[in-house]
């Protein structure tokens, strides 16, 4: 084949792997994501709720709509691939893995337990549908350019979609990844950052400042498009958009709050890693309702 | 029972009382000041606390730079960070310079528990010891870290601290004087010594307990200093016991039981047994299970000792 590499379309594989819900179902199974992700820590005692939920109508966008994928056949060569390069938001993945069908949504209950699948932070050699083991912030878009460079080697049609946080956007391998695949104008390469403004001590801009993020990623040669990450159908034509850029890897920015959905747990760093106890559970799911 | 007590947050009020003693002690952390509990610190001396966010390498090198202009560095995070992510500017900026620069890692081994392995510093100890320069030190409890953060200040060059994240029993004595380089003898006996650091030596300990009503009398030393080994007491354990057990919170590779093997092989070469955790990752868990599930239980101390002194002439 000589085509141009950058002209892979995402019709070239047979439709059928997509579930492709339409966005008011989407919104009903994020908010069935933030439930399971709520009694997921509160069973385990521990986790981190905050950027689990910040993330949620994110990942249902692309499980349950945008991404081609088969969990019977986690290992299918032409899935898209989604990773997870903040692994500390395990318990969302593992929701919206087992909502759609990779595992059983009673095995979320272990999260955390000795000899479970579902480890505090992702384990790929344990999960089905895992990507990525992560928990050390910052190494995904370098491995994301792995999976999406190989797609152009080996003339596959895939799309890889990595979930930054905004926290790591201090991270030098971030940028070091950032410049990489704009050299490579990895078209193919879709990354969104779950932006909710705030990390582990506090609020992002307090800690360390990272603004203006969109300049930053334009001056490194990326498209940008900045979105309300809480706004499905924002999500769904960002990434269609994204994927009509020829000739350069795209970011989307997705502005979110850190706990949403959660009253008690929105802008509260004391959420970021703290398990809500059977009370705050209870609260939280009547919320979620 | 005996008292439990959280070294880092011991940790925490020590760097404040240091930074009232000497206004040369600045601290550095990544993002995590309220769990390596340097937040104390930050709140007393506002001007002399930088966090540095997500940037583990960036902040040794700023502490690098600190150091060559003056200051006693401190700079913290959970061990897996502060020992992988930055080790190569460890390695050139700290150790091949000498430099005073205090890495204190809080969340060491696996007890971190179910945060799981991406957050279980195993390799940690073998990193930093594998450094020429660096003093790398593994208080077995809350009274022992206060003093050897003390120690750290008080002496120019690199160190590495590991500290634990849960709450720990304080096995040392209340006269208790921590001296760098120099293990201490927490129990007398003939038959059979245990070397261990860190959480194992409330093991150890346990484990003498039990072998003693069985007739076995066990020598049990606290190695809080890896590096450097106190070599002496090694040799003399060696040479009066005749058998080693050493039990550490780390891999087999590279930590207290490669270091103390080294001066046994070459010095005195006697029968010895490891209790440690060979040569895998563990998994999410809470930190007894998970210390049961690998072996790092005074009952395993109990076995080595057995297999050790069945090898005994
Ligand atoms: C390299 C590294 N340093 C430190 C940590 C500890 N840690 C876990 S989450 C976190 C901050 C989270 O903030 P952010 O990355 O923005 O995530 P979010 O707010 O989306 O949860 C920190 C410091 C880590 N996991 N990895």
């Amino acid at each position: 084949m000589t085509e141009d590499v950058t002209a892979f379309s995402a019709q070239a594989v047979p439709p059928g792997d997509r579930l492709d819900l339409p966005p008011a179902q989407l919104e009903e199974i994020a908010r069935k994501l933030r439930r399971h992700i709520i009694s997921m820590i509160a069973t385990a005692g521990s986790g981190h709720p905050g950027g689990s939920l910040s993330a949620a109508d994110i990942l249902a966008a692309l499980y349950f709509h945008v991404m081609r994928h088969r969990p019977q056949d986690p290992h299918w060569s032409d899935r898209d691939r989604f990773i997870l390069s903040k692994g500390h938001a395990a318990p969302v993945l593992y929701a919206a893995l087992a909502e759609s069908g990779y595992f059983s949504v009673e095995e979320l209950g272990s999260l955390r337990k000795m000899g479970s699948r579902l480890q505090g932070h992702p384990d790929s050699k344990l999960t089905p549908g895992v990507e990525m083991s992560a928990g050390s912030l910052g190494m995904g878009l370098s491995f994301g350019i792995g999976v999406a460079l190989a797609a152009r080697l080996d003339n596959r049609s895939y799309w890889t979609y990595v979930l930054l946080s905004d926290g790591e956007c201090e991270e030098g391998q971030t940028w070091e990844a950032a410049l990489f695949a704009a050299h490579f104008k990895l078209d193919n390469l879709i990354t969104m950052v779950d932006c909710n403004g705030m990390q582990l001590t506090g609020f992002t801009r307090e800690v360390m400042n990272i603004e203006p993020l969109s300049q930053k990623w334009q001056a490194f040669g990326w498209n940008t498009i900045d979105i309300d990450g809480h706004d499905i159908k924002q999500i769904l034509s960002a990434i269609t958009q994204a994927k009509t850029k020829k000739g350069k890897p795209t970011i989307i920015i997705a502005h979110t709050i850190k706990g949403k959905g959660v009253s008690f747990m929105e802008n509260n760093a004391k959420f970021h890693g703290k398990a809500p106890t059977s009370e705050e559970a209870a609260k939280a799911l009547q919320e979620l309702q | 029972m005996t008292q439990e007590v959280s070294a880092r947050e011991t940790y925490g009020e020590t760097l404040v009382k240091l930074g009232h003693e000497n206004e040369k002690v600045v601290v550095l952390d990544a993002d995590l000041s309220p769990s390596t509990m340097t937040h104390f610190f930050a709140q007393e001396f506002p001007q002399r606390f930088f966090d540095c966010g997500l940037e583990e390498q960036n902040m040794i090198g700023i502490a690098a730079g600190l150091a060559a202009s003056g200051k006693i560095v401190f700079a913290s995070s959970f061990a897996v960070f502060i020992s992988s992510r930055c080790f190569d500017q460890a390695r050139i900026c700290l150790s091949q310079t000498g430099l005073d620069v205090k890495i204190i890692a809080t969340h060491g081994g696996i007890t971190v528990g179910e945060d799981g392995i991406s957050h279980q510093a195993i390799e940690d100890l073998s990193l930093y010891c594998s450094l020429p320069g660096f003093t790398v030190v593994v208080p077995a409890d809350a009274v022992e870290t206060a003093q050897a953060i003390r120690a750290a200040a008080a002496m120019y060059g690199p160190f590495y601290v590991r500290l634990g994240r849960g709450k720990a029993p304080l096995v040392c004595p209340r006269d208790y004087q921590f001296t760098l380089g120099r293990a201490a003898v927490m129990r007398e006996g003939r038959d059979v010594t245990i070397v261990a650091m860190g959480i194992m030596v409330a093991k150890a300990l346990e484990a003498a307990e039990v072998l003693a009503r069985q007739g076995v009398n066990c020598r049990v030393i606290n190695m809080s200093t890896l590096k450097p080994l106190d070599d002496e007491m090694v040799i003399t354990a060696a040479s009066e016991t005749g058998a080693l057990v050493v039990a550490e919170e780390h891999l087999a590779q590279g930590g207290l039981g490669s270091r103390v093997a080294q001066v046994v092989a070459e010095k005195m070469p006697v029968p010895m047994s490891f209790v440690n955790l060979k040569d895998s990752y563990a998994m999410s868990g809470k930190a007894d299970e998970l210390l049961e599930k690998y072996g790092l239980t005074a009952a395993a101390i109990v076995q080595a000792v057995k297999s050790v002194m069945a090898k005994k002439q």
